[in-house]
């Protein structure tokens, strides 16, 4: 196992390099000046604009743009580095009036918020409905999971999310989009409310305000309803498969014939094994909602990294979306690569191959 | 008593050897992909598929009967009743700029004045004609960039595959990294990036479609030549002295492609659905372009009043929903019918 993780640690710098590459690639469809706004703090006035070309050598071959856009450039004067995406400067939101990097710490924490939220019932329902599917296979709950996964995955995430709130906003007035209302939000951006985690639900848990917590699970209801909608026709599908297939398995009708309960043969038996393709998809599941789930979030107006791209990106602020697009792939990259080793891990196959 | 006669006809016998006739169509596809086709029209599930794509078909190719264009040079506009703000209610008459009433309307309807059959959206915008109209962009932005994106995937795809070693290396790795940002995010950013370049309309979303889209088929049809190229037949293509091309196109690309061909047709129901994603988020097309993920944008300003104004979305909703349902419905039934275990059982 261990040539194996190497082997795919090894990868993990190449996919680093070429992201930056696909990104720094983008960025050359941007005339000089507007480049400049990667290395300006606020809005650019024009002799700053000159001084950036000139000194980010904006018109030079591309290797040593690529090779100026990667490290920065220490300021002689401040001592301050500028920009140098290595340093995490991604540059100057336009749309957002402060760096991206800045935009990306305080959207990233909502949708981190989300995610944990959303695990539970984005995972565990789907898996426990396609075993479910699979052990009564061609029974009612089959043909009605059959028939959800297909409707679900032909229904777009963005008009069940509509629908949801025309329902139970519109109409009932219980789940409101947004991630706050407006009473709380006062109270969440004073002073008296300490800001431990940043995640808004665990800091209403240690400031001791229920009351918030409860007004932030209301808001992230519709979100999580929706995210679990469209990944249950997909948890559905794989789950029931694989384990239709491990139920087929001679060792399963051995433990039959041992004359284990039912019970026994399908959760202690089978279903572990048939889990093996679920972990993998379930692992990239988290690590989608962790790149921010751009339409959902967009919809319901929730304030994290996708529907903060999805904005910057409808405004045509190029500079964000880029900024966005890096710290997307640099989640992703580190993400798979644990899922990876998570599935050695789990997996004897791969485990003592 | 015909089979009891030594000297009588072979009608039985011959129908033991032949066991059925073998069409000229099948010869030409083959057995194993006439038997995908066959199996394609066996389910209720698929058939219903079949039904509504070919509904939409129809719709499509009826769309300037259906809704006839106010202006005929930019029939993809859609017409706007004025320019109030407030959403208008189904049925509520158009005062200006009326397009032509079509001839069928007063014989279905009784009524002589061109109303909103949908309402109207947000600026006034006709939603019935964007519905319609919508059809064809979905049609051609699906059958557009399938194509597109098959012809690189199969072209990469059988490249890196046949020449294999240092270039299947290259090629694989471009992939890869090509693949490490979400579809979505992805068509995003290059649309958001290639839009000021050349300006808002339905290309700069089909070039991000296209540019991130080859990248499954490529793979899929690279593993299928690897399994085929050490067959009997390419090695005896090679031995009469053909060229790598044309083994390539002529022998190795007929042979492994159809399945591939055929689960690309179906893709064109997820290629609508992330157009019509991006156009939601305000990507791409102009504001008041005839595409279903725009009119369904339109809802987004009224949501706390979407119990009144349902119509904004339930229309552009249902259009899109049934249209992504009738290609999933078939894509189902062809998974089945591709899977190996299911072989031979048709």
């Amino acid at each position: 196992m261990l040539t194996y993780i190497v082997r795919r640690l090894l990868l993990v710098p190449f996919l680093l390099f070429g992201v930056t590459i696909l990104i720094f690639g983008m960025l050359q469809f941007l005339d000089p000046v507007e480049r400049a706004s990667l290395y300006i703090r606020g809005d650019p006035k024009a002799n700053q604009i000159e001084a950036a070309i000139t000194k980010y050598c904006l018109d030079c071959p591309i290797h040593i743009q690529y090779f100026n856009w990667m490290i920065g450039k220490v300021d002689s004067n401040t001592g301050e580095r500028e920009g140098g995406i290595l340093f995490g400067n991604f540059g100057w939101s336009k749309t957002g009036s402060q760096p991206v990097a800045d935009l990306i710490a305080r959207r990233f924490p909502n949708t981190l918020d989300l995610t944990i939220w959303a695990v539970g019932p984005v995972i565990l329902v789907g898996i426990w409905l396609g075993v479910q599917a699979a052990v009564h296979h061609n029974g009612i709950i089959d043909q009605a999971a059959r028939i959800f996964s297909i409707v679900g995955t032909s229904f777009p995430s963005f008009v069940f999310g509509l629908l949801m709130l025309m329902f139970f906003y519109a109409n009932l007035q219980w789940f409101p989009p947004g991630r706050l209302s407006d009473e709380f939000s006062r109270v969440v951006n004073s002073d008296q409310f300490v800001r431990h985690t940043s995640l808004l639900t665990f800091d209403a848990l240690l400031n001791g305000r229920f009351d918030i917590f409860i007004d932030a699970l209301r808001h992230m209801f519709l979100p999580i309803l929706t995210l679990s909608y469209i990944s249950w026709a997909t948890f559905l599908r794989v789950t029931r498969s694989s384990m239709l297939e491990t139920l087929r398995q001679e060792y399963v009708t051995t433990a039959r014939a041992k004359g284990l309960p039912e019970r026994d043969v399908i959760f202690k038996h089978a279903q572990p094994n048939a889990m093996l393709p679920v972990v993998t998809l379930a692992g990239f599941q988290v690590v989608g909602l962790l790149g921010g789930v751009i339409i959902t979030e967009t919809v319901f107006d929730y304030p994290g990294i996708g529907s903060a791209a999805a904005s910057a990106s409808a405004q045509l602020d190029v500079v964000t979306v880029l900024g966005f697009a890096l710290f997307n792939g640099l989640i992703l990259i580190v993400a798979n690569l644990l899922v990876d080793i998570l599935y050695a891990v789990v997996d004897p196959r791969v485990r003592l191959s | 008593m015909t089979h009891s006669n030594p000297t009588g006809n072979n009608e039985l016998l011959g129908e033991l050897v032949a066991m059925r006739k073998i069409t000229r169509f099948e010869r030409f596809l083959g057995p194993e992909n006439y038997r995908v086709l066959v199996g394609l029209f066996k389910t209720p599930a698929s058939i219903a598929g079949f039904i509504l794509i070919s509904f939409f078909i129809l719709v499509a190719l009826a769309a300037p009967v259906l809704a006839p264009p106010v202006t005929p040079s930019d029939p993809y506009s859609i017409p706007r009743d004025g320019f109030k703000s407030q959403p208008r209610e189904m049925g509520s008459e158009w005062t200006k700029n009326v397009p032509d009433i079509p001839f069928w309307y007063k014989a279905v309807t009784g009524n002589d004045e061109w109303v909103h059959l949908f309402g109207t959206a947000q600026g006034q915008y006709d939603i019935y004609y964007g519905v319609i109209w919508g059809t064809r962009t979905a049609f051609k932005t699906g059958l557009l960039v399938v194509i597109s994106t098959l012809l690189i995937g199969v072209i990469v795809g059988s490249v890196s595959a046949y020449y294999g070693g240092l270039v299947d290396n290259i090629i694989m790795r471009f992939v890869d990294v090509l693949l490490v940002l979400p579809t979505l995010m992805a068509t995003l950013i290059l649309a958001a990036v290639l839009t000021p370049v050349i300006g808002r309309s339905t290309l700069p979303v089909l070039i991000s479609l296209i540019a991130f889209g080859w990248l499954g088929y490529a793979r899929i049809i690279r593993g299928d030549i690897l399994s085929l190229k050490e067959r009997d037949y390419v090695l005896a293509a090679r031995v009469i002295g053909n060229t790598d091309s044309r083994i390539l196109f002529r022998h190795i690309i007929p042979n492994a492609i159809f399945p591939t061909l055929v689960l690309a047709s179906l893709a064109i129901g997820d290629v609508v659905l992330s157009f019509a994603a991006l156009s939601f988020l305000g990507i791409g097309v102009q504001v008041g372009y005839a595409d279903w993920g725009q009119v369904l944008a339109f809802a987004r300003n009224w949501i706390s009043s979407l119990d009144t104004y349902w119509y904004i979305i339930a229309w552009p909703g249902l259009a899109l929903v049934l249209y992504v349902m009738g290609f999933n419905l078939v894509g189902d039934a062809l998974r089945d019918v591709l899977d190996p275990k299911m072989r031979g059982k048709v």
